[in-house]
């Protein structure tokens, strides 16, 4: 239950820096914050309207429209198992039921050791490599029955360092190096931009190298 | 007809590397972007309209047409990239993305340059963790190599793309909604007029809203010219489109393939595409453009994937996903999935959606679960109704986005088609009294018609 640590604030900052208007930090905050505890907490969205100068109330009315946000703690893996039409024609359905039966709950509940979240889930676009799911948002393409339980002994048995803790997408993030970066355009700054013109940007005709 | 076309945007598909910087500048990558800065930004834009280049991600609107939508003397221009994919069936973005993100992101440069746009966004879907991974990785290394930022080439054309990521909505797949989304709201679409966020978008400035699939093409187009492009593909269809495959096929996949002309008898059946329907079965329907189009049969499949051919048929090309299902397919469970995924994703800003999908839903269910009343399936015709004045194609709606009428297509081709699946549910006849206009079955037009 935490505010951001010293360190994800001055990440936020940054981030909070590329909009021309601060509000659009709203949703990459929140994934930091849940990056951060592993779900999003109330405290945590108090300080991200701290940082955006937004009231909390409004950080929660946008984060609760978005299905990723969990405002619960959820299990170290979320297992996402698709269950749109076409893994719906391609065993999706029992795909799901077989992971409910082996981790021994029902879609949308946790394990009680904490390890697992299981919920059926609209299409994850892999709609050819049916039947498919996502542990923690990273895929697994036509997984079998026997497939899901090697990857679940694999998860609990710690084989699979290459799947962060619910709540951490991408590994890498973007960094502009400032003397690199162009600035943003806010907007009530009314400039044409410059390279907007008769001539071409680039004058040097020669085939490149 | 299946064409030797050569792809335009999987090229580099290919390669392990595929990704890297360093593939992508051996494989000719930026000197699209090299012939765009050659050029006058109008110059550019030109291309892009000669190309016809027709959006890829699901209203097929020519995206050099909706660049000229801005209002001149209006500044600053944005640039969001829609990067959302989620329309059940739908595979392609997430490919590009993880597989060729320099290309996006050359797109992107190319049409801020052609348009004036002084600052990206570009958003992508909250569940792609490994395409957000890719295009961070592209874009650190493009900023360090000088392809993005200040001074893009040495040139005064600067420009910061702002990796954004989503978090679990279709509905941000709208474009208003997108825009929302990216200001840190629910993303619920908004109220049209204005209809093209050209004219009023992020922030209230002008907004050019691209697909992946879009963007992806215009280093093509710069380094060879719109007319190269538009010499591919037929009619209004112009150059290559991705299609993913998937259903009750022997090899589902992502081709692409020459537009307009390759039809769906060539992706469903040739041995070099999907090699036909699994199993040996036959073909029972399938959906030609994402779960929000109309179903299409046995006697649509030589259509060739043209765009008004097939608007023209009564369904959409969409975002060039095509599900097969085959003959031992429950339809009124196929439909039952389908409108589900509506209901859940209805954004609630509009009642005949938000009440309206949930309503269809919820009968749908009772009819599988054996509950089904007779006057059940005119019900759902009659809420198709409410949703979708006439069950018209293409649809009327009573919602600021289609979402909505969405849910009404699968209905209404699997109640037109095979009503005695229902009645085999229900246990007795079924009779209807709501009138279906445009989208009830209609056998396609001879060709040459």
């Amino acid at each position: 239950m935490a505010r951001f640590t010293e360190q994800n604030e001055a990440l936020a900052r940054q981030i909070i820096s590329r909009y021309p208007v601060v509000k659009s930090a709203t949703i990459p905050l929140c994934h930091l914050a849940q990056e951060q505890d592993g779900h999003l907490t109330e405290d945590a969205m108090e300080h991200i309207a701290e940082l955006l100068g937004l009231a909390p109330a409004e950080v929660l009315g946008t984060a609760s429209f978005y299905e990723m946000f969990k405002r619960q703690p959820v299990g170290k893996y979320v297992i996402n198992v698709c269950t749109s039409i076409s893994c719906f024609l391609n065993g999706g359905d029992e795909l799901l039921e077989h992971a409910e039966e082996r981790l021994g709950l029902k879609a949308g509940g946790t394990t009680d050791d904490g390890v697992f979240t299981i919920e059926g889930y609209e299409c994850i676009a892999a709609c050819t490599e049916a039947p498919c799911l996502q542990v923690n948002y990273r895929y697994f393409h036509k997984i079998s029955n026997g497939e899901f339980d090697q990857l679940i002994e694999d998860l609990r048995a710690g084989r699979r360092n290459d799947i962060p803790p619910h709540g951490t997408l991408a590994l890498t993030r973007q960094r502009i190096d400032p003397e690199r970066l162009a600035g943003v355009a806010p907007p009530d700054r009314s400039e044409q931009p410059v390279w907007i013109r008769e001539a071409p940007a680039l004058q040097d005709s020669a085939p490149s190298s | 007809m299946i064409t030797d076309a050569q792809p335009i945007i999987t090229t580099r598909f290919g390669y392990d590397d595929s990704h890297m910087l360093e593939r992508f500048l051996a494989t000719g990558g930026y000197e699209g972007l090299r012939a765009a800065l050659r050029k006058p930004p109008a110059q550019v834009s030109d291309d892009v309209k000669t190309a016809s280049l027709l959006g890829r991600g699901g209203a097929g609107f020519p995206a050099g047409v909706k660049w000229g939508f801005c209002p001149a003397d209006v500044w600053p221009r944005y640039l969001v990239v829609n990067g959302d994919e989620s329309e059940p069936g739908t595979y392609k973005d997430r490919m590009l993305m993880e597989r060729d993100p320099h290309q996006l992101i050359e797109g992107c440069l190319i049409a801020c340059y052609a348009v004036g746009l002084s600052q990206a966004f570009l958003y992508v879907r909250g569940e792609m963790a490994l395409a957000q991974e890719r295009i961070a990785t592209a874009l650190n290394e493009a900023y360090a190599a000088g392809y993005v930022g200040k001074n893009i080439l040495g040139t005064d054309f600067s420009v910061d793309i702002i990796l954004h990521w989503g978090a679990g909505a279709y509905i941000v797949g709208e474009e208003t909604g997108l825009i929302e989304s990216l200001e840190g709201n629910r993303g619920m679409p908004r109220l049209k007029p204005p209809y093209f966020p050209a004219v009023l978008g992020l922030y209230n400035k002008p907004t050019i809203v691209n697909n992946v699939e879009t963007l992806a093409n215009l280093p093509y187009i710069a380094s060879n010219g719109g007319d190269a492009f538009a010499k591919l593909g037929a009619e209004a269809s112009k150059g290559t489109r991705m299609f993913a495959v998937s259903g009750h096929v022997n090899k589902p996949g992502v081709y692409e393939v020459e537009f307009g002309v390759t039809t769906f008898r060539d992706l469903i059946e040739a041995p070099i595409y999907c090699g036909g329907v699994r199993g040996g079965k036959q073909l029972k329907a399938f959906i030609p453009g994402g779960a929000s189009a109309p179903w299409f049969y046995e006697e649509h499949l030589d259509l060739p994937l043209e765009k008004a051919m097939v608007d023209k048929a009564g369904s959409m090309l969409g975002s060039g996903a095509i599900v097969v299902m085959d003959e031992d397919t429950d339809v009124v469970k196929a439909c039952h999935r389908i409108v589900r995924f509506f209901a859940k994703e209805s954004c609630g800003k509009c009642t005949p959606c938000r009440e309206g999908t949930s309503w269809l839903e919820k009968i749908l269910q009772r009819i599988i679960d054996g509950y089904g009343r007779p006057q059940d399936v005119d019900l759902l015709l009659d809420v198709c109704d409410n949703i979708s004045p006439g069950i018209n194609w293409p649809p009327r709606q009573t919602t600021i986005c289609p979402l909505g009428p969405s849910a009404v297509s699968p209905i209404a081709s699997a109640v037109s088609r095979f009503r005695h699946e229902f009645e085999a549910y229900i246990g007795g006849p079924v009779e209807t009294t709501v009138e279906m206009r445009g989208l009830a079955y209609k056998a396609p037009e001879p060709a040459g018609a």
